[in-house]
């Protein structure tokens, strides 16, 4: 187990490092001056001179990269061109709402895609097995954009049970919090339900093909338990898996989606700064995603052992 | 069932039109191909032109303006309503199919091209495999929208660069499906036999392995194809992907998004055409999945 861990975490390295060489090369590599780019178009010779010199531009290219992973590690990602603050202290400011919506989307996404997942599954080849796998395919296909906007339409401005767009932080309304992310956490969990309720009825339609469902169903035990204790938990190691990787989409739906509803967080950040040619900021909140995609999915893994104690590494 | 007189490509043409899914899907993909390309024949007007007089008008609102050839005036209709400029949205809806069937088009070519060449070399050349895979994998680590969004932000926004933007966030899937494609076939007796024969690797690859990878491709591409018309309109919707004087239906939506909560019909429509566009593109991957290469799952 220990020599498991230990080689699964090392294994996130070489991913990680490849990111960040990625991300970093982005600007580098690009034709034309780096310091020239980020100044913008207005820029004073003196000024391209001053960016070059604080982002070490006159030095080797690896050593630019060690200075700048370095630095990335002590959480020091630059300073925006545009906000003239600590990328980090930014980041700090903006992730409450980023991590609110995304927390919602997240428990609105088991709550309906599991059930769904596992209706479909058991009542296989039905209406409502085609109806909800028909949902499935409409999911995948509806960008959350276009949802987001659909349901502004028919819950704000048609029916007005909901604010129509904006952000009230946890700490001053909880009620307020919860009212406002309602909308823009259902747009963002279409897409997530539609993959995780295909991949629950996948998972539980292969368990359910088991003989420790025949023996439970032999023993007795209610069509709900067979269902509940013994077919979900033994299709949760998939699910859990694609929860996971569908945190890729989930972080792009986010920046979508705070952008339609004019939540301050993030994803927002991430388009202001790229509208305003803010690259420290895009660099660091593209690798600040990637490195919580990566270690979301670490921890995923890590957690096989738990959810399923078959799994002996 | 199948007709054994016809030949094998025939009879594998056969099973995937008589599939539900490709015809509807395909039905309804190649209505949006035949609006796209024409657009000026659907009484379309100029998409670029503006009527300040026509601001906002609701759809079906009818207008009169003046001929400039005849000098007459005559009346117009706005199907879909005008925008802030007083644009016909319908046109600019009608016209916007054609940027978004060529990004989806070409970033799925360029991606299939490219992923292909790169999976074969990484699945044949063991050498080759482990840093290519290592670099497919730290490309996968950042969320696709996100890199599209990094790679625009330093070309800039333009059709090239938001088509290099997706192209760059689709490759390593490519990638992975063909190499794991390739490392099941180099396993299989007749590569054994031919590698026996003494058959040069290139044409090794080209006959015996590349063959294998077709129908996956074909499936991956149109997912690809769907994938690529969402980002694209995502990054216009963003303000960061196609110029706002082309029409796009992320455009027209960016568009709309000031005047959303009065005139919500200008992100309604081209909304709803998008959503239909990447649903029956869906729908045909899903009927083709099914009838070319059963074993192929939808991949995150």
């Amino acid at each position: 187990m220990a020599s498991y861990l230990i080689k699964r975490i090392l294994a996130t390295i070489p991913v990680m490092l490849f990111v960040a060489i990625f991300i970093f090369l982005l600007l580098r590599l690009t034709p034309g001056d780096p310091a020239a780019i980020i100044a913008g178009d207005f820029a004073t010779d003196e000024q391209i001179a001053e960016i070059r010199q604080k982002l070490g531009l006159t030095e080797p290219l690896w050593k630019q990269f060690v200075i700048w992973i370095t630095n990335a590690l002590q959480f020091e990602l630059g300073e925006s061109f545009y906000y003239k603050k600590q990328v980090s202290e930014l980041i700090a400011q903006r992730i409450e709402p980023t991590f609110s919506l995304s927390l919602i989307t997240i428990i609105f996404t088991v709550a309906i895609a599991v059930p769904l997942g596992t209706i479909a599954a058991y009542k296989q080849g039905s209406w409502l097995d085609r109806g909800i796998m028909g949902f499935s395919v409409m999911g995948f296909s509806l960008p959350v954009f276009v949802i987001g906007y659909g349901l502004i339409y028919v819950f704000s401005l048609t029916l007005q049970m909901f604010p129509v767009q904006g952000y009230i932080r946890f700490g001053d309304s909880v009620l307020g919090w919860l009212h406002q992310l309602i909308l823009p956490a259902l747009a963002l969990s279409v897409i997530f339900v539609a993959f995780i309720a295909r991949m629950t009825r996948t998972s539980v339609l292969e368990v359910l093909g088991e003989d420790y469902i025949r023996t439970a169903r032999a023993k007795g035990q209610t069509e709900t338990r067979v269902l509940m204790r013994h077919a979900l938990r033994n299709a949760a190691v998939p699910i859990v898996t694609v929860i996971g990787l569908a945190i890729a989409i989930l972080i792009g739906g986010v920046v979508v989606t705070e952008s339609v509803f004019n939540i301050p967080g993030l994803g927002l950040m991430t388009v202001e700064a790229v509208l305003n040619r803010d690259f420290p900021t895009v660099q660091a909140v593209i690798l600040f995603f990637s490195v919580i995609y990566v270690l979301v999915n670490l921890l995923i893994d890590l957690s096989y052992t738990f959810l399923d104690p078959r799994i002996r590494y | 069932m199948s007709d054994t007189s016809l030949s094998p490509f025939r009879q594998t043409l056969r099973r995937i039109l008589g599939n539900t899914s490709v015809r509807v899907g395909g039905f309804v993909a190649l209505l949006i191909i035949f609006m796209g390309i024409f657009a000026p024949h659907l009484g379309t007007r100029d998409p670029g032109a503006i009527s300040p007089k026509n601001r906002y008008k609701e759809p079906g609102y009818i207008a009169t303006v003046r001929d400039y050839n005849t000098g007459q005036k005559v009346p117009v209709v706005y199907h879909m309503g005008s925008d802030t400029l007083g644009r016909d949205v319908y046109s600019r809806v009608v016209y916007g199919a054609r940027t978004s069937l060529v990004v989806g088009v070409s970033v799925a070519s360029i991606a299939i091209l490219l992923g292909m060449f790169i999976g074969l070399v990484a699945g044949y050349f063991r050498l080759a495999d482990g840093i290519i895979m290592r670099i497919m994998d730290g490309m996968m680590a950042i969320p696709s929208i996100l890199l599209a969004i990094a790679v625009v932000s330093v070309f800039g926004a333009g059709l090239l660069s938001v088509i290099v933007a997706i192209v760059a966030a689709e490759v390593p899937r490519v990638v992975r499906l063909v190499r794991s494609v390739v490392l099941s076939i180099r396993e299989e007796p007749y590569v054994e036999a031919a590698i026996t024969a003494g058959t040069p690797t290139p044409t090794l690859l080209m006959r015996h392995v590349l063959p294998n990878t077709v129908a996956p491709l074909i499936v991956q591409g149109t997912f690809i194809v769907a994938s690529a018309i969402i980002i694209e309109a995502i990054l216009s919707f963003l303000g960061i992907g196609i110029p706002p004087e082309i029409p796009t239906w992320g455009n027209i939506m960016a568009e709309g998004r000031e005047a959303f909560q009065l005139h919500p019909y200008i992100i309604l429509y081209p909304g709803a055409v998008l959503a239909l566009t990447v649903l029956s593109v869906n729908i045909l991957g899903d009927g083709l999945r099914d009838t070319m290469d059963p074993r192929f799952e939808k991949r995150v």
